[in-house]
C-alpha cells in the first residue's frame, strides 16, 4: 500500500449557484486534466482495494485510478467500460460518497479519493475525443429480449450484446434512457451525454425499438411464444407516483415529480412554444419531499422562473434521503427549506387553480418499520404557505401495466416481481427481472448492477439450455 | 414507420387516417386508445381508437382539428409517416352479453362507438344508435354505424337531419317510450357525456363514459390524467378510460381540461400565423 498523500481531495468547478438558478446548463463542470491528475496521485493503490467491493459493477478503480495518475486516458477508460457501459453517467448521478467512497482507506483520515469526479473525467475524455466503435464478438444465435431502456435495461443489453447475444430493448416511452431522460434534470446529467451512451450501447449492436409497451403492444408470452426471444429482462423501473390522498391534491397546479419532471426533461417543456408540450410554471412552489426526485423539481421550478421555492419535509435534515451533494446544491441556490412539516390540504380558487397550500409541524416520535423516527403531527400547529404550484415527490410504486398482463409472474403483496437476488431470476423460466421494479425505488447504479447479474445468469441459462 | 395508409376528410375539421401499426392492430379492443405524436418536438395526444384491422396491420383514427397537435396531424397525407405512435392503451371495455344497449355517439367519438357497437353487436347485444351533430353536414361514418347497430337515431342541433334537438332529446324520447334499455353508452363531448348521465342517473340505467383526460404517458407514470370517480381518485389511462357516468365527478373533469388553454391558444395561434405566412410565400 502506498503512502498517505498530502495532496487534498481535489474540488470540482462549479456553475455560480445564482446565475446556474437561471439557466438549465450542467452545474458541476467537471476536473480539469491536470486535476484529475492531482486527484489519482491521491490513491493508495491498495493490495486488498475496499472501493471495488462498494461498487454495484465491480470497476476495477485502483487500476483506472494509477492510468489517470500516469496520464494513460485510454487505458483508464478501456478498464472502466470493462465493467461499467455508463460510465459518464455514473460519474455524475452514482451516490459513490456510500458506495466505493466510503470504503476508501484514505477516507479514514482524510477525504476520500474522488473516485466518482475521475469516472466522470476519463468517460468525457472519451466522448470529447469520440468513441471506437467497439469490438463485436461472433453472433451466438440467440436472441433476448429486455424491457425497458433506463440503466438496468441498457446495462444488461450491453453486457449480453458483449457476449455475442442478438438483444433487442423495448421502451415505452418515444425516447430511450427511462429515468436518465424523463427524470434527472439536464443540469445533473445532460440529455447529450445520456444520448452518446445509448448510442454506444446501439453500436454494441443492440437493437432499441421505442413505441413498445410490453404487457400492452405485445407480451412477454409473445414475444418468447412467437418473436423466438429465449430469454427476457425486465427493468421497466417502479413509476407509479404516490399522491398524499389530501383534499384539493386534484387542483390544477398540484403535479406529481414524474409528470412535472417528464413534461420539463423528456418532453422539453422549458422550450414551449417552440417545443409543443406545456408545463405550468409557478411563481411560489411547494415540493414535498426529501429525496433526489424532491430536490430535481424544486431546483427545475426555480430554473423555469419561480421566485420562491420550497421544499416541505416530514422529517429532519438527517433523516433525508437525497444525496448531500444535493441538499448543498439545492441550498445554495436560494430553495426553501422547510423541515418537520407536511402538506395537509391544497387550496384552490373557483377557476380549480393552486392557490396556497396548508401545512402541519411534525415531531419525530418512535422509530418506525424503515429505522427512521416516525414523524407525528404537532396539534394546532397548522400555516399557510401561499403557493400556486405544488409537486409530490413522495416516491412511487409498482407499475401493474406489465405484471398485470403477465399473471404467471410471482409478485409480492407491494406488487415487486420476487426474484432470485443472485441472479434475477423469476417465477417464469427464462424470465429475469432487476432494477426498482424487483427493489422498488432506488438507485441508477443499483439498476445497474443487477442488470449486469441478470446478463450473466441469462448467459449461464442459455448456454445450459443449448448444450442440453 | 406508423404510415398513414388512408385518409378521408369527414367534414371540414374532422379527419379520418387508418395507420400502419401491426402490433396495435392485433392488439385494439374496443375502449382502447393510442397516443401519438407528429413531430420530433411534438406533444403526446391520446385519441381512441376507431377501428383496427389486424389483417391490414392498420389502425383506424378520427380526429376534430381543435388545437396546434391535431391540425398538424389534419396536414399529414398518405404514404407521410407519424413521428410516433403507441398502444394499445387503457383497459380494455368488457362486452356484455344479450343485453339491449344504447350507444350514443357525439362528435369524434362516434368512431370509438362504432368500434365498440362492432365488438358488442358480435357478442349478440341488441345495439340501438343515437348519434347527433350540430348540423347534417357534421355526421358520418352512418353507414358504419348501421352495419353494427339494429337500430340508428338522429339527431342535428338545427334540424338539418333526423330530431330537431341534441341526442339527449332522443335519449329521453327512448327512456320514456319504455324501451327496455341494459346499459347506455356515451361517447363524446364531456358536455354530452356529462348530460346523458345525467339524464340515466333518475332511471338507474348503467351508464359508461369514455373520458379524454390530459395525460403524458399514458401507462400510469405521470398521474396527470386523475379524476375523481366514486370519490375515489383514479388515473384515466391505466383505470379507464371508460368509467360508470354516475360516479364520474365531471365539474373537476372539466376544469382540469382547461388547465392549459392558455399554453393551447397560445401553440394554435402561432401555428396559424407560421401556417398563414408559408402560404403566402407560396
Amino acid at each position: 500500500m502506498g503512502k498517505v498523500s498530502d495532496v487534498p481531495r481535489q474540488t470540482m468547478p462549479e456553475q455560480d449557484p445564482i446565475e446556474r438558478g437561471k439557466n438549465f446548463n450542467e452545474v458541476a463542470l467537471g476536473y480539469p486534466e491536470d486535476a484529475a491528475v492531482l486527484e489519482a496521485s491521491r490513491c493508495m493503490q491498495c493490495k486488498k482495494p475496499k472501493c471495488v467491493e462498494g461498487c454495484p459493477v465491480e470497476i476495477d478503480i485502483p487500476a483506472f485510478i494509477e492510468a489517470v495518475n500516469e496520464r494513460r486516458f485510454d487505458d483508464a477508460i478501456r478498464i472502466v467500460k470493462e465493467k461499467n457501459n455508463l460510465p459518464a453517467i455514473c460519474g455524475r448521478v452514482c451516490p459513490q460518497e456510500t458506495q466505493c467512497e466510503i470504503k476508501c482507506v484514505l477516507g479514514i483520515k482524510k477525504d476520500p479519493v474522488a473516485i466518482g469526479r475521475l469516472e466522470r473525467f476519463v468517460a468525457d475524455y472519451e466522448l470529447a475525443l469520440g468513441v471506437a466503435d467497439p469490438d463485436r464478438p461472433p453472433r451466438k444465435g440467440h436472441k433476448v429480449a429486455v424491457v425497458g431502456s433506463g440503466p438496468g435495461g441498457l446495462t444488461a443489453a450491453a453486457d449480453l450484446a458483449k457476449m455475442g447475444y442478438d438483444v433487442t430493448i423495448f421502451e415505452a416511452f418515444h425516447d430511450t434512457g427511462g429515468v436518465l431522460r424523463y427524470g434527472i434534470p439536464e443540469f445533473r446529467l445532460p440529455k447529450a451525454i445520456v444520448s452518446k451512451e445509448v448510442d454506444y450501447i446501439r453500436r454494441l449492436g443492440v437493437d432499441i425499438e421505442t413505441n413498445v409497451i410490453v404487457g400492452k403492444t405485445v407480451t412477454i408470452k409473445s414475444l418468447m411464444e412467437e418473436e423466438g426471444y429465449e430469454a427476457v429482462f425486465i427493468a421497466v423501473g417502479a413509476g407509479l407516483p404516490y399522491f398524499k390522498g389530501i383534499p384539493g391534491e386534484n387542483f390544477i397546479g398540484v403535479y406529481s415529480a414524474n409528470e412535472f419532471l417528464t413534461r420539463v426533461n423528456l418532453m422539453s417543456a422549458y422550450r414551449f412554444p417552440e417545443a409543443d408540450t406545456p408545463v405550468i410554471i409557478g411563481k411560489r412552489v411547494a415540493v414535498e419531499g426529501g429525496g433526489n426526485v424532491a430536490m430535481d423539481s424544486a431546483r427545475t421550478s426555480l430554473r423555469l422562473g419561480a421566485d420562491k421555492v420550497y421544499i416541505v419535509y416530514r422529517r429532519s435534515e438527517v433523516e433525508m434521503p437525497a444525496r448531500a451533494e444535493e441538499v448543498h446544491h439545492a441550498k445554495d441556490e436560494g430553495i426553501v427549506f422547510n423541515l418537520l412539516t407536511t402538506i395537509s390540504r391544497v387550496l384552490g380558487d373557483d377557476d380549480g387553480r393552486v392557490s396556497a397550500v396548508e401545512c402541519i409541524r411534525m415531531e419525530l416520535g418512535e422509530p418506525d418499520s424503515s429505522g427512521r423516527r416516525r414523524p407525528v403531527p404537532i396539534e394546532g400547529s397548522e400555516f399557510t404557505l401561499d403557493v400556486d404550484m405544488v409537486v409530490m415527490a413522495i416516491g412511487s410504486g409498482a407499475n401493474p401495466l406489465l405484471t398485470g398482463a403477465t399473471p404467471e409472474l410471482e409478485l409480492n403483496k407491494r406488487g415487486y416481481i420476487v426474484t432470485d437476488p443472485d441472479t434475477g431470476r423469476t417465477s417464469i423460466e427464462g424470465v429475469y427481472a432487476g432494477g426498482d421494479i424487483v427493489t422498488g425505488a432506488a438507485t441508477v447504479i443499483e439498476a445497474m448492477g443487477a442488470g449486469k447479474r441478470a446478463a450473466r445468469a441469462i448467459d449461464a441459462y442459455l448456454t445450459s439450455k443449448s448444450a442440453s | 414507420m406508423y404510415r398513414i395508409v388512408s385518409k378521408k376528410e369527414l367534414s371540414p375539421v374532422v379527419k379520418e387516417i387508418e395507420v400502419e401499426a401491426p402490433r396495435i392492430a392485433r392488439g385494439a379492443r374496443a375502449g382502447n386508445f393510442v397516443i401519438l405524436r407528429v413531430n420530433p418536438d411534438g406533444e403526446r395526444i391520446p385519441l381512441t381508437v376507431g377501428d383496427a384491422d389486424p389483417e391490414r396491420g392498420t389502425v383506424t383514427i378520427v380526429f376534430q382539428e381543435v388545437g396546434k397537435t391535431t391540425k398538424e396531424l389534419g396536414l399529414k397525407e398518405v404514404g407521410e409517416d407519424l413521428q410516433d405512435l403507441v398502444g394499445p392503451l387503457g383497459r380494455n371495455r368488457e362486452i356484455p352479453e344479450g343485453k339491449r344497449i344504447v350507444c350514443v355517439a357525439g362528435g369524434v367519438g362516434t368512431a370509438p362507438i362504432y368500434f365498440q357497437a362492432k365488438a358488442m353487436r358480435a357478442a349478440g347485444n341488441h345495439i340501438t344508435t343515437i348519434m347527433g351533430a350540430r348540423n347534417v353536414s357534421l355526421l358520418f361514418w352512418q353507414d358504419r354505424i348501421e352495419s353494427v347497430s339494429d337500430k340508428v337515431l338522429y339527431s342535428t342541433d338545427d334540424g338539418t337531419f333526423g330530431k330537431h334537438g341534441f341526442v339527449t332529446d332522443v335519449l329521453r324520447e327512448l327512456i320514456e317510450s319504455g324501451e327496455k334499455i341494459d346499459e347506455v353508452d356515451a361517447i363524446g363531448p364531456l358536455v354530452m357525456m356529462r348530460a346523458v348521465s345525467e339524464l340515466t342517473r333518475p332511471y338507474g340505467i348503467y351508464t359508461v363514459v369514455s373520458l379524454d383526460s390530459i395525460m403524458v404517458d399514458g401507462t400510469g407514470m405521470c398521474g396527470g390524467c386523475r379524476v375523481t370517480v366514486d370519490g375515489v381518485v383514479k388515473f384515466t389511462c391505466v383505470d379507464g378510460p371508460e368509467f360508470d357516468g354516475h360516479k364520474v365527478d365531471f365539474a373537476e373533469l372539466a376544469k382540469r381540461k382547461a388547465a392549459y388553454r392558455e399554453h393551447e391558444e397560445l401553440s394554435c395561434r402561432l401555428f396559424d400565423e407560421a401556417l398563414a405566412a408559408h402560404d403566402k410565400e407560396e
